[in-house]
């Protein structure tokens, strides 16, 4: 079966969910493009959307012919070559109107399992819940007699326990998106000992038509980005605990906040990271990772604090982030959560004193919006950190002790062989956070 | 020709653009051109007649019939002689012929010229079916997603074949340099807010690229999507004298020519206008002048290409020698030709259907010292102004040759 076969029967399950949706987009495209190829007419392609929830399926319609439409606008110049020959489609809106329903005429929503019976590929990404996700497979792959591959977008679980449970030997693979899956680039590839090594090359194929950056990692709980991510917003958590012996709270988590997106020039405050990614999708990863790992405790009662109190972040339907450790307006933090009393207090109540007590940035400060494009990170980074060494404020002390957890963080990965190499680390992290600069690199060193 | 008015041209570029607002709609825009001109002129009951030149506010905007309209501009004109002319972008250009016709025939001594386009109401990719609308729609098939800048794209081609690539692009370049400059000192013009520090290194670095959009062009050598207007006042001597205004305060039209090529036969000649060159030679001899005795030009500049190539076909320089010209600095405002001195419409703005009253504007303000920060010095011996409009790909053109009063 060559790659224009495995793609012509195709199931996405939990297609209506945030993950789900975006998947079903990008393949709903590929599967179009090859269905448009010479070679390929009158052949039938055939996505099934499979998701619980009518309502779901509904909205991902919508979703799915809005965003259609924007890729077409996008791409009109190469469709008018493919439908040249096609006499009555004469002006852009034509071509672009055709091109959605070639993508539609594709994609069949339905809360009908069974229609993944007669596919070749099987994208999941239902509820993080792993016992769902073997069952799903399992009944699947037990009513399909044509081998299909699972290729699952768990977050945490380690794959060679869905190959196991299931039954799937060799025919499943972690095909890891990040969040929203049509514009972030980076997806991280696992496959287990025993994964076919025709579905992985199939998987790096189908990564690179949609122009993906694919960074493999090994089959541990969490893989490398959130690997690197979940231990990191433990050191935040702990280190505002820290602070929390001297002052408030509320004021320790904006301080943190302030350390890592201004100190260490990131897109985001860890604290508002937690929240953009939800505090239970945080936690619920945390449970998940944990019993795979040896050494370490990755929990925190603040985390199930907020959770009980039914403060979780995470985003509207329309994309504005909700209130979690930090209130929002606008997407910009204008208060902190008190866990004790329950509710908001305003940061500028305490900003200024905060900020006196952290000191002053360097002068060599670039923020992230522009140290991003910076080619040449070292020359920059390597001084402004080391600026840092010199300074004896709290700031500098706390965001040196940051840049060195996450550091070891990463390295940390690399020994326990999550990832292969230390490149790898960075690139996930660059990639799939944003960050302007690895975190591994000698730049905290002492 | 007198009391001239342009509205912002206004699109990406301009600070206060934002294109997920509401936005006026072409009757403002109408309303706006058409009082800045009776104000200067007291009043509208002074004028005997009005034309609107447009070309696809049918498409753009959903509606047509907008001689309508100009009743919106003062309740004086309503009950008057009131036209809309069109000529895809030339149809501006067609409004003025319109009243000098008028004027000469001495049915009018006083005629409002308007020239209007409301352009971002759809996003680009379905803007260029609209202005495909200015070639035949027979080709359309066989076109470019974007059409016109496909139309030029091709043109570009032959002419990089011909006398070399990085030798014409330096002229296109230059060309698209002198726009940005110009533009900077109009306050109306859509790219006045351009602050990029090394335009020719801009330029230079946005390679042309027909993956993502024409093959031989990038987005820089191309005029803007504009949603704007301008006003004009043509009159007689004795209009004149009915409106107040003073002979220094206005220009006189020495000569103009309209001509059109068969709309569903190829260019004769891709790197030649061919139109543009017999259009602005009848013009000049109409007046009973050569070039070397116009002091400034405006010219249809819809893409840099096309820039290079009026310069070859108004003589300035010869075939293959226009890229050079530009290049040089000879089209600079202090050149010795200066042309489309408040930036074309590449800087300034193109709001198709109104570009023709546009380029009357600034040369009227040029020739009588009302151009502002963006004023050049013409001397004695030039006191010629002239304009070139072109609609469709050199298919319909209208040159006019301006006198200061
Ligand atoms: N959200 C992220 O940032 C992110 C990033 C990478 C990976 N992931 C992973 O992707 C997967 C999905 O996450 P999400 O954030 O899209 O969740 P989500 O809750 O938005 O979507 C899950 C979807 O699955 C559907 N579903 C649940 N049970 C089902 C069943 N039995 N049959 C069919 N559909 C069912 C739900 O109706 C929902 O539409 C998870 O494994 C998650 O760990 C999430």
């Amino acid at each position: 079966m060559n790659y224009d076969e495995r793609l012509q029967h195709v199931s996405v399950l939990g297609a209506a969910g945030k993950m789900g949706s975006g998947i079903l987009l990008l393949t709903a495209v590929e599967m179009a493009d090859l269905s448009l190829k010479p070679e390929n007419k009158g052949k039938a392609f055939v996505l099934n959307a499979i998701d619980l929830s009518d309502e779901g399926l509904a909205g991902l319609m919508d979703y799915l012919r809005a965003q259609v439409l924007k890729i077409a606008e996008k791409k009109a110049v190469w469709l008018r070559s493919v439908y040249a020959d096609r006499d009555h489609l004469i002006e852009n809106y034509h071509i672009i109107d055709q091109y959605i329903n070639d993508v539609m005429r594709i994609v069949r929503p339905t809360t009908a399992m069974e229609v993944a019976y007669k596919s070749s590929l099987v994208f999941e990404a239902v509820s993080e819940n792993k016992d769902l996700k073997v069952k799903l497979l399992k009944q699947i792959d037990q009513n399909n007699p044509h081998k299909t591959w699972f290729f699952t977008n768990t977050s945490s679980v380690p794959i060679h326990f869905i190959e196991d449970e299931a039954g799937l030997k060799g025919r499943v693979l972690g095909f890891h998106f990040y969040n929203p899956p049509a514009v972030q680039k980076l997806v991280e590839l696992i496959v287990t000992a025993n994964t076919l090594p025709e579905a992985s090359a199939f998987a790096g194929n189908y990564a690179k038509a949609l122009g993906k950056v694919v960074v493999p990692s090994n089959d541990f709980a969490g893989f490398i980005g959130n690997g690197h991510f979940m231990r990191d917003a433990l050191h935040g958590i702990h280190e505002a605990l820290d602070l929390a012996g001297d002052r408030p709270l509320t004021e320790a988590i904006y301080m943190m906040n302030k350390i890592s997106q201004d100190f260490l020039v990131r897109p985001m405050g860890i604290f508002q990271l937690i929240d953009y990614v939800g505090v239970d999708v945080v936690q619920f990863i945390m449970k998940v990772m944990n019993p795979h790992l040896a050494d370490e405790d990755l929990h925190s009662d603040l985390l199930d604090n907020m959770m009980e109190q039914g403060i979780i972040g995470g985003q509207h339907s329309s994309g504005a982030q909700k209130d979690g450790f930090l209130k929002y307006e606008k997407g910009v933090p204008t208060a902190v959560y008190d866990v004790e009393k329950k509710t908001y207090v305003d940061i500028s109540q305490f900003a200024a004193s905060c900020d006196e007590a952290l000191g002053k940035l360097p002068e060599s400060f670039v923020p992230w919006k522009n140290a991003v494009k910076i080619k040449d990170k070292d020359t920059h980074f390597g001084p402004y950190f080391a600026s840092f060494k010199g300074m004896d404020s709290l700031g500098a002390k706390l965001a040196l002790r940051y840049g060195k957890r996450s550091d070891a963080i990463g390295r940390k990965l690399v020994a326990d062989k999550v990832a292969n190499n230390e490149q790898d680390v960075n690139t996930v992290m660059l990639t799939g956070f944003f960050h302007a600069y690895g975190p591994i690199n000698n730049y905290f060193n002492d | 020709m007198t009391a001239g008015y342009n509205t912002i041209s206004m699109g990406t570029g301009r600070k206060e653009f934002n294109p997920k607002k509401v936005r006026p709609g072409i009757e403002h825009y109408i309303k706006e051109a058409g009082q800045g001109v009776v104000n200067q002129i007291g009043g509208a009951e002074k004028i005997d007649e009005s034309v609107v030149g447009n070309f696809m506010a049918a498409r753009f905007n959903n509606q047509a019939h907008l001689g309508g309209f100009v009743g919106t501009i003062d309740p004086a004109l309503e009950f008057k002689p009131s036209l809309s002319v069109e000529g895809a972008c030339g149809s501006g250009g067609l409004s003025l012929i319109s009243g000098i016709r008028s004027v000469l025939a001495e049915t009018a001594d006083v005629v409002l010229a308007i020239g209007v386009e409301v352009q971002n109401t759809v996003k680009a990719i379905y803007g260029a079916d609209v202005l495909a609308g200015a070639g035949w729609y027979a080709n359309r098939k066989k076109g470019h997603a974007y059409f016109f800048p496909g139309q030029f794209s091709d043109r570009a081609g032959v002419y990089y074949e011909k006398y070399g690539y990085d030798y014409a692009r330096k002229g296109m370049a230059r060309w698209f340099v002198n726009a940005m400059e110009n533009a900077r000192l109009d306050s109306t013009a859509q790219e006045h807010h351009n602050n990029v520090a090394d335009l020719e290194g801009l330029y230079h670095k946005m390679k042309p690229n027909g993956a993502s959009f024409v093959d031989h062009l990038n987005v820089l050598d191309c005029s803007k999507v504009s949603d704007g207007a301008s006003g004009i006042a043509i009159v007689s001597e004795e209009g004149l004298k009915r409106i107040g205004v003073d002979k220094k305060d206005a220009v006189e039209i020495v000569g103009f020519a309209q001509l059109t090529r068969n709309i569903t036969q190829d260019p004769p000649d891709m790197v030649e206008l061919t139109t543009i060159k017999k259009a602005a030679a009848a013009a000049l001899k109409s007046a009973g002048i050569t070039i070397d005795q116009v002091g400034t030009v405006e010219t249809h500049d819809c893409f840099s290409i096309a820039g290079v190539l009026a310069v070859e076909a108004l003589g300035l320089a010869a075939p293959g020698k226009g890229a050079e010209y530009v290049a040089e600095g000879k089209t600079a405002r202090n050149g010795v030709m200066p042309m489309n001195t408040t930036g074309g419409l590449i800087g300034w703005g193109h709001p198709t259907g109104g570009t023709g009253v546009h380029q009357a504007v600034t040369i009227w303000q040029q020739l009588t010292g009302k151009a502002g920060s963006a004023q050049i010095q013409l001397s004695a011996e030039r006191p010629y102004g002239l304009t070139i409009n072109m609609g469709g790909d050199d298919v319909t053109v209208v040159a006019i040759v301006y006198k200061r009063g």
